[in-house]
């Protein structure tokens, strides 16, 4: 295929991923060195209340935003370096809390917060994931033929639901006295609020998760494993393999590369966790790299958006998925490499 | 085929296998199906502590609404019998009344029909028939489940949900049909060729797959907001404002969702042999004649795989369309987290479990139809890509 038939075909898509990934990625990384904020103006203001004889005036000085000839407040766009940075991350903070040793201090931060929970959030979700997928596969490829279906329907359920209403559902039944609390406060005998505190919620998010993606993962080895060669398996038990070993050193080998597909997906998915925290309302407790970026994009009270810090801390969420990712693209690619010629 | 006995798995871990896998469908399935109770019961039965009480809705039945005998039966009757049309009674429907080479077609209309059906079915035929029955059956027609609609209609009528949905129509609907144009040529154009332009777009196109979405947005807010003053010396005082409008977020969506559109749309594109359009080729068609004329016969199955997967995108996001639309036009999914966000009573609670419902109705239905293509897609993005 010549390069401008290539270029016919690719054309549409490149250039919308040009305009709206590619040019934004641009923008965001020049906003996080700017800051665009009202201009202010110090006047002073002499006001007057009438009195006995003479007028009582007082002259103050006021500070109010400048209005452009249109009536509207006039912004102005300075550059401030890496303020924005030092602002998301707070490193005074940081080194006051490592001074003092105390990891609760610095978890007060937002950002240490949410990268502390996103890390571990990916972390362990990955091996359950990977996990109950492959008991998941392995389970249903023995089960009766005519069962297979219904349960394929069934597990693709919490795939494809709305995140935000896959956690909703699981939050409604926990929230208050929900049945599952009530039936938790019976067995342990003792009161239990699922809401108060923070790494309950982590432990409901992570059930969400791995009941989400789960399926995912199970769908994928099963696919696989009906592609597996019987013949290796039948060589293995002639020479007296037990079963664990023909998982370990048939199966798991011919699956290994849609685990490591698997696991990249995972990651990226993971990292961006952010339904969570909406679909839990965990924002007073737990909270999430890209939640502290949408958090900042929201208007705020005043109806202000954060556009600075919101940048700042977008370039840094892009800079740890890249750190994450850089073992699994270079193995993609290595394979892609042979595999094209 | 029959394993030998010494290899047949022993009891125990035939039976722990089939534990689990039962165990796996009642944890997949309860908070679904729970959330559905609960939809149609007063807020007192709904957050009640015991399940039986959810499930029977003592003080839902006292309020004067709920369900007989008679009622549950038909309706587990029309339910299996909607089910079995899904799945046998659609896919040849769509085979059938698709014009040759327009299978999608037949796919759209199959599935507006069975949706139709289906409302018909469970919203005018099944409470007349059920009505005229309880009637005339005496003791069996008395309720013995509590169960009220009134949540769905505050939601969808009070509340006007209807408009929130008829914007997630129309993002989901513009967002499969552009992304799908836009991804199908250059799927193909990447299957065909070889060159290193055609490597380097994927892996970059991977990379980009990898985003955080609220990077991205971080990136568009401020253009959006001010979209009109920056376009004005281009387009004068057409200039829109793009903040608020659905098709800057069909766009969005569609640019967001396009490295995983051509890395699907490509693995499909490869499993067409190339003989096929070297063929065309041969005969002297010009390679976009070739993927008129060859290819798109051919395609149907890979795209709309492709398209349920970009429908599952554009539907189910909160975080562009929760930023990007204002309140007026607001899609379903972000709109629900006004109502969580007010849990103020917990008839606030209810609404919000049956808006919930609401929204995930559509996908249920759409795993029921599109079950094969759904574990297809997933598979052929895994097993080739």
């Amino acid at each position: 295929m010549k390069f401008r038939t290539l270029a016919i075909f690719v054309g549409p898509s490149v250039f919308l991923m040009l305009l709206f990934i590619a040019a934004p990625l641009v923008g965001v990384l020049v906003q996080s060195f700017q800051l665009t904020q009202p201009r202010f103006e110090t006047v002073e203001v002499e006001t007057c209340t009438p009195g006995f004889l003479t007028q009582t005036c007082v002259t103050e000085e006021e500070t109010r935003p400048v209005l452009g000839p249109d009536g509207r407040i006039v912004t102005e766009t300075v550059w401030v370096g890496w303020q924005s940075y030092r602002n998301v991350l707070e490193p005074e903070r940081v080194q006051a809390a490592l001074a003092a040793g105390s990891w609760s201090q610095l978890m007060t931060i937002d950002f240490w917060k949410a990268l502390r929970f996103t890390l571990t959030f990916t972390f362990l979700t990955l091996p359950l994931v990977l996990g109950v997928g492959l008991a998941l596969a392995l389970a249903v490829d023995r089960t009766v033929k005519s069962l297979r279906g219904p349960v394929i329907f069934i597990s693709l359920l919490p795939f494809i639901i709305t995140p935000v209403i896959g956690a909703l559902s699981i939050r409604w039944l926990f929230i208050g006295d929900g049945i599952l609390t009530a039936a938790l406060e019976g067995w342990l005998d003792r009161d239990i609020a699922m809401f108060a505190q923070g790494w309950t919620i982590e432990l409901l998010m992570l059930f969400y998760r791995v009941w989400h993606v789960a399926p995912f993962a199970f769908v994928i080895l099963y696919a696989g494993l009906q592609t597996a060669n019987s013949d290796t398996l039948e060589s293995a038990i002639v020479d007296g393999a037990s079963r664990w070993q023909r998982l370990r050193y048939v199966t798991i080998p011919h699956l290994a590369p849609l685990l490591v597909f698997i696991s990249l997906i995972h990651l990226m998915d993971c990292y961006r966790a952010f339904e969570e925290i909406i679909g839990f309302s965990s924002q007073a407790h737990v909270i999430s790299l890209q939640w502290l970026t949408y958090d900042f994009l929201t208007p705020d009270d005043s109806g202000n958006r954060s556009i600075s810090r919101a940048s700042a801390s977008a370039m840094l969420t892009m800079v740890g998925i890249v750190i994450l990712l850089i073992p699994l693209l270079r193995r993609t690619w290595r394979d892609h490499r042979g595999t094209r010629g | 085929m029959s394993a030998p006995a010494a290899l047949r798995p022993s009891f125990g871990l035939r039976a722990l296998t089939a534990g689990g896998v039962a165990l796996w469908c009642l944890l997949a399935a309860f908070p679904i199906f729970w959330i559905g109770i609960m939809s149609f019961k007063s807020p007192v039965d709904a957050f009640a502590a015991d399940p039986l009480d959810v499930v029977l809705g003592p003080e839902t039945r006292a309020g004067g609404a709920g369900l007989s005998a008679i009622d549950l039966l038909l309706g587990a009757a029309t339910l299996y019998g909607l089910y079995r049309l899904a799945a046998r009674g659609v896919p040849a429907a769509a085979a059938r009344w698709s014009p040759p080479g327009r299978l999608w077609l037949g796919w759209i209309l199959a599935g507006l029909g069975f949706a139709l059906a289906a409302l018909i079915a469970l919203v005018a035929l099944l409470p007349l028939a059920a009505g005229a029955l309880n009637a005339v059956a005496g003791p069996l027609g008395a309720p013995i489940l509590g169960a009220t609609a009134e949540h769905y209609v505050s939601v969808w009528v009070d509340n006007q949900f209807w408009r929130n949905f008829a914007n997630s129509l129309l993002v989901t609907a513009g967002v499969v049909t552009v992304s799908l144009t836009v991804g199908t040529l250059a799927g193909y154009g990447l299957a065909r060729s070889g060159s290193a332009l055609a490597f380097w777009i994927l892996i970059i196109a991977l990379i980009f797959r990898a985003l955080p979405h609220s990077v991205l947005v971080a990136g568009y807010l401020p253009v959006f907001i001010n979209s009109a003053e920056l376009l004005s010396p281009i387009l004068g005082d057409a200039a829109p404002t793009l903040y608020g409008q659905p098709w800057a977020v069909i766009a969005v969506l569609v640019s967001i969702n396009q490295p995983f559109t051509i890395w699907m749309l490509r693995s499909f594109f490869q499993s067409i042999p190339a003989e096929l359009d070297e063929a065309a080729r041969v005969d002297g068609c010009t390679h976009l004649q070739a993927f008129r004329w060859v290819i798109m016969p051919v395609m149907w199955p890979g795209v709309i795989t492709t398209g349920l997967f970009s429908f599952l995108l554009a539907y189910n996001d909160f975080l562009v369309t929760s930023l990007l639309l204002d309140a007026q036009n607001q899609t379903m999914v972000p709109a629900i987290a006004g109502y969580f966000n007010r849990e103020t009573t917990t008839t606030d609670q209810v609404e919000a479990v049956a808006a919930a419902v609401s929204i995930t109705a559509p996908l249920f239905l759409l795993v029921m139809i599109f079950q094969r293509q759904i574990v297809s897609g997933l598979t052929a993005g895994a097993v080739k890509g």
